[in-house]
Order: structure tokens, then C-alpha cells, then sequence
């Protein structure tokens, strides 16, 4: 054990003394959870809307002062030529065409009934889909409120209609925050931890000193735990200001237990960097490595349920991620902080996170090699 | 047998269809000063790796301090010490913590690493650099340094290779009466080199010519079978055989 005690103490020296990687655990979390929650947020806002209105009466007007009162759209265009408005999307000026027509308002009236057409520009697809989702409902609810002013109370109820009352479990005001920030920890953590170990090993085979290494009596092993150690703890504090950050920009308060949270961590953590330092084992210069372990945590990104949901991937998407440690811990950190999951909930996460640890932990001590 | 340090035989190194280090055989006596010498690319390093334990031979055989390079690399590592052609200190590290560091994974106590490791500050005169770090001494210094942190566990045997490359001629010259002090101790030393002149510092001398020891013996009876007045002659006639392209 004797030796081990010699690494940590190099390996702490070393950290403390690189100004880019105190950077990179302190600063770098902060800056980050300040920026990304605000860009990495799905509501969508200022859809460019262009009206085409051919009929010009009162209730076309209504609808569609109706319709930027929401504020979830912006003037894009107001004309009657349906020409002149497609040309607006044709130049990405508008998102969506709402076309009123002739005597929009008469028919209304005379025949109770009336269409509006929707045209869509789907090349941004989350913003065209939910753009003529907030349409349609605006749309209805201006129907309602035609319909209460003509419908007469006795005959009350003569069309029959189904409310949808929602109760939003978890996040109850649907905050996007909630949701994105917990997972933009995981994500960031992912991040700073495969590269800081995988750069780790290869950095002393690029200066030679992992020659000086293995012509010393030391185990592989006590090489490769000397290793994991000191980014074990740096990972923790990355966690740590990543939580600070969460509770006093978004106000973001673990419901579950944070020493569960950091128990998950503290063996995430060792699969995470078991993933770097294999990867360390396996390349011979920094180049190498930092594109492998690019294109893994792009793969934990998008295989992790942070950005999307895991259950509409396909078979094979679930299956990657069930193997993908950064899936686990993303499913773990929005469980306990927004739900307050127990032990008991999340101990298939931890079963699943400790196998894949003991796999790549061992792996990266047999293809370290002191003898070629 | 007991003063026989390294024995060496038809030891074979291929790479694919390339024979680095073809079927030599040497021994080195303990506490003689061994020259290694051949040109660049001659196989020197590929045949020390072997030794160190850092790499396995192809066939051949091979005993370090009493060991088998096949079955006890590891035993081996503990009772030698090693300088490799690359600078092998750590640059973001003092002198202090770098001495600390390899004297304790090789398992000294605090108490001799505190003592051993003012003793070789005395001995190299930096003693007013323990705090300074490894990356703004001269490289002449941090030659040194590397040679005293290799040899500061006391090993049997100490591998140098090429240590004094790129380094200026007083140096060298301080550098030599290092070995020579450690060769005193009775620390084995098994030197690479391609200045002629240092082999004339070595005790016996084995140059090698494309893989293979083409020539095994004193400087002295070397240069009488050449009939030449130096060492530098005697690889010359030697070298300029030579099929191999130097890297």
C-alpha cells in the first residue's frame, strides 16, 4: 500500500498545481449551469407568425389580436395576399401562415361553422409542431368564447364537451429548469470526468515518465487506483458546486436524500473514470484519446435520456443505453431530486452501475500493460 | 556464478518479420561498468528493454540479478534501477518531490528518504534547489538528478540509456564520476552509448552491429585486436559493415 500513498500525493500536487484544471472543476460547472439551462429549454417562444386575413371583420381581428396576446408568437406579417406571406417563410421570416378567408365572420355567424388555414414551416420541426399546437388551442378556446356569447343559457347543453384537467406530478409548474438543470449536471460531470482521466495515463506516456513507472516494482493495480483517486474526489466537487449552483440561481431543492445522491455518485464516478483511463490504456497520445473519449460522451449524451426520453428510442437505442453508465445516473439524479426516490427505487441503477464499474475498472487494469 | 550480474543468451527480439535483436550473448560481472555501444538503430535499447523487464524476448534467454526475464520481470524491477533515453522526471514536480516520489514507490522509509535524498542534493551541490522545479533546472542538472533518483533504492544494477545525450562535455565528464561513485557502492552498471570516448570509461565493452554483438571485450584488448589507438576506430571498422539504416 505503500506505493499508493507516493501516487496520490504526485497526483494531488500535479492537479492542484494545473491552473486549467482548477478551472475546469470550479469555474467550468458554474459557467456552464448558468448558460446551458437557459439555452437548453424547450418551451418554445417567438414563433414568427404571418396572418393572411381576406376578410377583414371584427372576428377575424379578434382572433387574431387573441392569438399575440399569448405571447408565444410575434408579428411576423399582416397582408391579404397568401403569396406575399409564403414568401415570408420562404426567407425564414415566418414560421407559420395563418390564413382567414372571405367571410370568415359570416359564416361564423350564419352557418355556425368555419375554417382557417395553417401553413407550417416544418423545417424546425419542435418549433412548427408546437407552434400549430399552441395555434389550435388558441384557435379553440376562441371558438368557446364565440360559442358562450351565442349560445342562448337555456339551451345549455347542446354541445357536450370533455375538459382535459391536467396535474403535472413531480414538476407541477412544468419547469423546464427542473428537469434540464439536474440532467445538465449529469451531463457536464459525464463530461469533465472521461477526459480528464482519459488524458491522465496518456499525458505520462507522451513525456515517458510511464517508462520510469513501469520499470518500478509497483503494481498495476496501485498505478491504476492511484490514478482514479484524485479524480474520484474532483469529480466530487464538481458535484458539489454543480448543486450549489442549482440551489441558488434556480432554486432547485433535492426532494429525495442528497447523501443518496452522492452515494450514487461516488460509484458513477468510478465507472465513469474506469471508462477514461481504459480509454488511456489504449491510446498513445492525448490526440487519440481525447477523440475517443469525444465520441463516447457524445453517445452517453444522447443515448442518456437528458435530452430525450430513453423509452421512445428504439430496441437497440434502450439497450446501448442500459450499458451506458451516464444513462443510469441521469435516471437516478431527476428520481431523487424531483420525486425523492428512496434506496429502494433506484437499486437496479445501482446494481446495473456497480457491474459496469467492476467491467471497465477491470479492463483498464489488464490492457495496462508494464511489459510489452 | 555469484558475481555474474546479467547473463545473456542468443537472446531475440523480432518485431513481424524485423529482428531487432538478434541472438545475443553477453554476461556483465557484478560491480563492472558495462558498456552498450552501437550505432543508432544497432538494437541497444530494444536489448535493454528485455533486461529491465520492460519488454519480453522473443527467444533466448536471459537472467537479471539472479532472475528470468520470462518468469520474474517483476523481481527483477525491484533490484534495478533504470534512466530511460526520455527525460524521466516529472517537470511539475521540485526536486525534493520528485526524489520523495520514486524512493517511495520503491518503498524506502521516510526516515531514509529524508536522508537519502539530502545526501544525493549534497552530492550533486543543489542543495539550495530542493524547492525548485524539475522544469527550470539545465538539462545538464536534470541528467544528473535522473541518474541519482534511478540508482536512490541502492539497486544491483543500474540501466542507463544514452544518458548523456544532448548534454555538454563538462557535464558529461561530471556525469562519468557519478557512475564511477556508484560503480564504487558496487552498483552494476550496463551504460548505451554512441561517444566512443565513454566506452573508454567502461570496464568491458560489447558493440552491436545490426542486432547482432559483433565485437565483446576490454577497451584496452579491443583496440589491440583492431590494432587501432581508439575506440572510435575500433567502431568505425566495425560499424561500417553495417546493413541497417540508422533512425
Amino acid at each position: 500500500m505503500r506505493p499508493l500513498r507516493f501516487l496520490l500525493q504526485k497526483e494531488f500536487r500535479q492537479i492542484l498545481r494545473s491552473k486549467s484544471l482548477i478551472f475546469t472543476i470550479i469555474f467550468g460547472p458554474i459557467i456552464q449551469l448558468i448558460i446551458l439551462p437557459l439555452a437548453a429549454n424547450y418551451t418554445v417562444k417567438n414563433i414568427n407568425l404571418a396572418v393572411v386575413d381576406h376578410d377583414h371583420s371584427t372576428y377575424s381581428k379578434k382572433l387574431v389580436e387573441k392569438i399575440y396576446s399569448s405571447g408565444y408568437f410575434l408579428r411576423a406579417g399582416y397582408g391579404d395576399s397568401y403569396n406575399a406571406a409564403a414568401d415570408l417563410i420562404a426567407h425564414d421570416k415566418a414560421d407559420i401562415i395563418l390564413e382567414i378567408p372571405q367571410n370568415f365572420e359570416d359564416n361564423l355567424v350564419r352557418e355556425n361553422k368555419q375554417q382557417v388555414y395553417l401553413a407550417v414551416n416544418a423545417i424546425n420541426g419542435t418549433k412548427a409542431g408546437v407552434g400549430s399546437g399552441y395555434l389550435g388551442a388558441i384557435i379553440a378556446d376562441f371558438n368557446n368564447d364565440v360559442r358562450l356569447q351565442w349560445i342562448t343559457p337555456q339551451r345549455f347543453t347542446q354541445a357536450p364537451t370533455i375538459d382535459i384537467v391536467n396535474a403535472n406530478w413531480y414538476n407541477p409548474y412544468l419547469s423546464y429548469f427542473m428537469f434540464m438543470v439536474p440532467g445538465l449536471m449529469v451531463s457536464l460531470l459525464t463530461g469533465i470526468g472521461a477526459f480528464s482521466a482519459s488524458l491522465n495515463i496518456v499525458r505520462e506516456k507522451e513525456i515517458g515518465t510511464i517508462e520510469q513507472i513501469n520499470v518500478t516494482p509497483i503494481k498495476k493495480w496501485q498505478f491504476i487506483v492511484g490514478k482514479l483517486i484524485p479524480y474520484w474526489f474532483m469529480g466530487m466537487i464538481v458535484f458539489t458546486v454543480g448543486l450549489a449552483v442549482s440551489r441558488f440561481m434556480y432554486g432547485i431543492i433535492p426532494v429525495g436524500n442528497v447523501g443518496l445522491l452522492y452515494g450514487f455518485l461516488s460509484v458513477y464516478l468510478l465507472t465513469l473514470l474506469g471508462v477514461g483511463l481504459l480509454i488511456s490504456t489504449f491510446a498513445e497520445t492525448q490526440q487519440q484519446a481525447v477523440s475517443v473519449a469525444f465520441f463516447f460522451v457524445i453517445i452517453f449524451n444522447f443515448i442518456s435520456g437528458v435530452f430525450t426520453p430513453i423509452d421512445s428510442m428504439p430496441g437497440w437505442g434502450q439497450a446501448l443505453a442500459y450499458i451506458s453508465p451516464m444513462s443510469h445516473f441521469a435516471s437516478v439524479m431527476r428520481m431523487v431530486v424531483l420525486k425523492g426516490s428512496t434506496f429502494h427505487d433506484i437499486q437496479s441503477h445501482f446494481i446495473a452501475i456497480i457491474i459496469l464499474g467492476v467491467i471497465f475498472n477491470t479492463w483498464a487494469v489488464i490492457n495496462y500493460r508494464k511489459t510489452t | 556464478m555469484d558475481n555474474i550480474a546479467i547473463k545473456a543468451e542468443k537472446l531475440t527480439k523480432r518485431f513481424d518479420d524485423f529482428v531487432a535483436v538478434d541472438a545475443i550473448t553477453f554476461d556483465v560481472k557484478q560491480g563492472e561498468i558495462f558498456g552498450f555501444v552501437g550505432a543508432n538503430g544497432a538494437g541497444k535499447t530494444t536489448a535493454m528493454r528485455i533486461l529491465c523487464g520492460l519488454s519480453k524476448p522473443t527467444s533466448g534467454t536471459a537472467m537479471v540479478a539472479g532472475y528470468d526475464v520470462y518468469k520474474d520481470p517483476e523481481k527483477i524491477k525491484k533490484v534495478i534501477g533504470y534512466m530511460s533515453q526520455k527525460f524521466s522526471l516529472y517537470d511539475d514536480l521540485t526536486v525534493m518531490e520528485n526524489i520523495t516520489f520514486y524512493a517511495g514507490i520503491y518503498g524506502l522509509s521516510d526516515k531514509d528518504i529524508k536522508k537519502r535524498g539530502q545526501a544525493l542534493l549534497d552530492q550533486l551541490g543543489i542543495g539550495h534547489e530542493a524547492k525548485t522545479f524539475v522544469s527550470s533546472l539545465p538539462l545538464g542538472w536534470k541528467q544528473k538528478l535522473a541518474f541519482s533518483v534511478a540508482i536512490i533504492h541502492e539497486p544491483k544494477i543500474v540501466f542507463l540509456d544514452e544518458p548523456t545525450g544532448g548534454v555538454d562535455p563538462v557535464t558529461r565528464r561530471q556525469f562519468w564520476d557519478l557512475i564511477y561513485a556508484a560503480a564504487d557502492r558496487g552498483i552494476t552498471v550496463f551504460v548505451t552509448t554512441h561517444y566512443m570516448d565513454e566506452a573508454e570509461y567502461c570496464n568491458r565493452v560489447s558493440i552491436m552491429v545490426d542486432g547482432r554483438i559483433d565485437a565483446f571485450d576490454t577497451p584496452s584488448n579491443l583496440k589491440k585486436r583492431f590494432s587501432v589507438n581508439s575506440m572510435n576506430e575500433v567502431f568505425y571498422q566495425l560499424a561500417r559493415g553495417a546493413k541497417r539504416k540508422a533512425d
